[in-house]
């Protein structure tokens, strides 16, 4: 907490006070994408309504879902490893929570300030191929078991180009610190002008590109969806789950979209800043203590664009082949970042 | 990289369906709050006409399914002209169709040829236990009600259009 709040906090206090805001933090921007994302955008594409019953304009649809979920039996296959099946969705899950952990929304209102935020972010993201394997695995089902592997290999493949992407925009900001990154995109100026800031999707619009793909792919949404497709693979890794542990996988991939665009916010369009001709025009400091109230305003609207293009595309493309994925990442995402990455350098250096 | 406008056209497809969907409302209706016009010749219920039916059978014999069961009896009626003879004429004791077992394909509508069968758009009979799904000749009368007028034969036709009886 910062220095200037009149109140000091106990440690156990900001604790307790830090869990619930992350809970906050994970769900609501779940809840919300999924309504306004998954079940509306997706129902107006196909020129439908969608949900329409449940509260007004369905928006308490997703309460239903849960209610129904929460409701249904959790059934073990008859040789699944028990302990292991029953661990994998909480894997998942808390890679998820890991994850947001390091997302500043404001410049003090952040769960923890790391030197080396991005580093885990990209490391605890990789956590959840763990739980995904492990699901697979211990389901016991040759589709699971597929999926799984298939969901491993592509994990594995696209955390290259997702690292990579993030490189140019550490060696522009200098830092792995994201406090710092968003710092350095406050301050920056594009050549001497300084009223927009310099988010870096400017100058790593290649990296932001890339960073985009790399995270269609790592959340397996669609054109990426092999490990979970349903015309092949039943659903993958999760074929054998039900009830209340099939939910946690599900809530587990929304909210990881979610992190994933707070991330991709932060590091490319500016994070919780907003720009510099909006602070001077309003008369506020950057780093004032009131901007850790419109911070996650801000960071709520970034999110709620990036997450627009992931399921934009989601629902526009068709599946990939699994030869094509490989092919694109190493022969296309990877050898594209690190062009990004030299001509970032050779930039840095220059200027 | 030939695929590019493809793939960017694409993301345009859904982006202007989503406008055309917020702008003009959806090609659907909510079900059970509105109801969609029904197509002309919509196939959902076959509504019996009992004054024209003679027990002639014949839809009985074509039905694929034999989901058509009648019953029914000569009587005899008071003739048309003083002075003449009674006229015996087919009555019916029992027209059944089991919807559970129709499959719809309507040839019995087509070869009645005393006009005694129509298809009426109607759809909303399902029913919890499926002997109750045997439609008997009041139940299948009640549905002439909702048969709609046939449509009129095209400009220059050289047959005059049918209506329905009422």
């Amino acid at each position: 907490m910062g220095n200037t709040l009149a109140v000091e906090f106990a440690y156990w206090q900001t604790t307790i006070f830090k869990l619930v805001m992350a809970f906050v933090a994970v769900l609501i921007p779940a809840g919300g994408t999924v309504y306004l994302y998954l079940f509306k955008m997706v129902s107006f594409m196909q020129s439908r309504l969608g949900p329409m019953e449940a509260g007004p304009y369905g928006s308490l649809q997703l309460m239903a879902e849960v209610g129904k979920f929460a409701q249904k039996e959790d059934i073990f296959p008859a040789r699944a490893d028990r302990f292991v099946f029953a661990a994998a969705p909480y894997v998942v899950l808390v890679s998820t929570f890991l994850l947001v952990l390091v997302v500043p929304f404001g410049p003090d209102a952040a769960f923890a300030n790391f030197d080396v935020g991005v580093f885990l972010a990209l490391a605890v993201s990789s956590l959840s191929v763990i739980g995904i394997l492990m699901a697979g695995w211990a389901s016991a089902s040759k589709y699971s078991l597929l999926g799984g592997l298939r969901a491993a290999g592509q994990l594995i493949a696209y955390e290259l180009p997702l690292v990579l992407a993030v490189v140019g925009v550490v060696i522009q900001a200098g830092s792995l610190n994201l406090q710092r990154i968003v710092q350095a995109q406050i301050e920056g100026e594009i050549f001497g002008w300084g009223a927009l800031g310099n988010p870096f999707v400017i100058t790593q619009f290649i990296g932001f590109f890339i960073f985009l793909v790399a995270v269609q792919a790592e959340l397996a949404q669609v054109p990426f969806d092999m490990p979970i497709a349903e015309s092949e693979l039943v659903s993958g890794y999760m074929t054998e789950y039900s009830g209340f542990r099939f939910l946690l996988f599900f809530i587990a991939e929304f909210a990881t979209a979610n992190i994933f665009a707070f991330l991709a916010s932060v590091l490319f369009l500016g994070g919780w800043s907003v720009p510099p001709f909006v602070t001077d025009l309003l008369g506020i400091d950057s780093y004032s203590n009131v901007m850790n109230v419109i911070g996650p305003i801000v960071m709520a609207t970034k999110m709620l664009l990036l997450t627009f293009l992931i399921y934009w595309v989601r629902f526009t493309y068709p599946r990939f082949r699994e030869d094509q994925l490989q092919r694109f990442a190493w022969k296309f995402l990877i050898p594209l970042a690190l062009v990004n990455i030299a001509l970032t350098g050779f930039f840095k250096v220059a200027f | 990289m030939a695929l590019v406008p493809g793939v960017i056209k694409g993301l345009g497809v859904t982006f202007s369906e989503i406008v055309k969907t917020v702008t003009k409302g959806p090609e659907t209706v909510q079900y059970p709050h509105a109801k969609e016009d029904p197509v002309p010749r919509a196939r959902g219920v076959i509504a019996l006409h009992e004054d024209n039916c003679t027990a002639c059978m014949l839809c009985a014999r074509e039905c694929p399914d034999w989901c058509i069961y009648i019953e029914g009896h000569k009587e005899l009626a008071p003739p048309r002209r003083a002075g003449g003879k009674p006229r015996s004429v087919n009555k019916l004791d029992r027209f059944d169709i089991d919807f559970g077992l129709c499959m719809y394909c309507g040839i019995c509508v087509e070869v009645c040829p005393f006009e005694a069968l129509f298809w009426s758009p109607e759809f909303e009979y399902s029913e919890p236990k499926i002997a109750d799904l045997l439609h008997d000749k009041s139940r299948l009368g009640q549905w002439m009600t909702t048969v709609p007028e046939f449509e009129p034969y095209e400009a220059g036709a050289q047959v005059k259009g049918k209506k329905v009886p009422r």
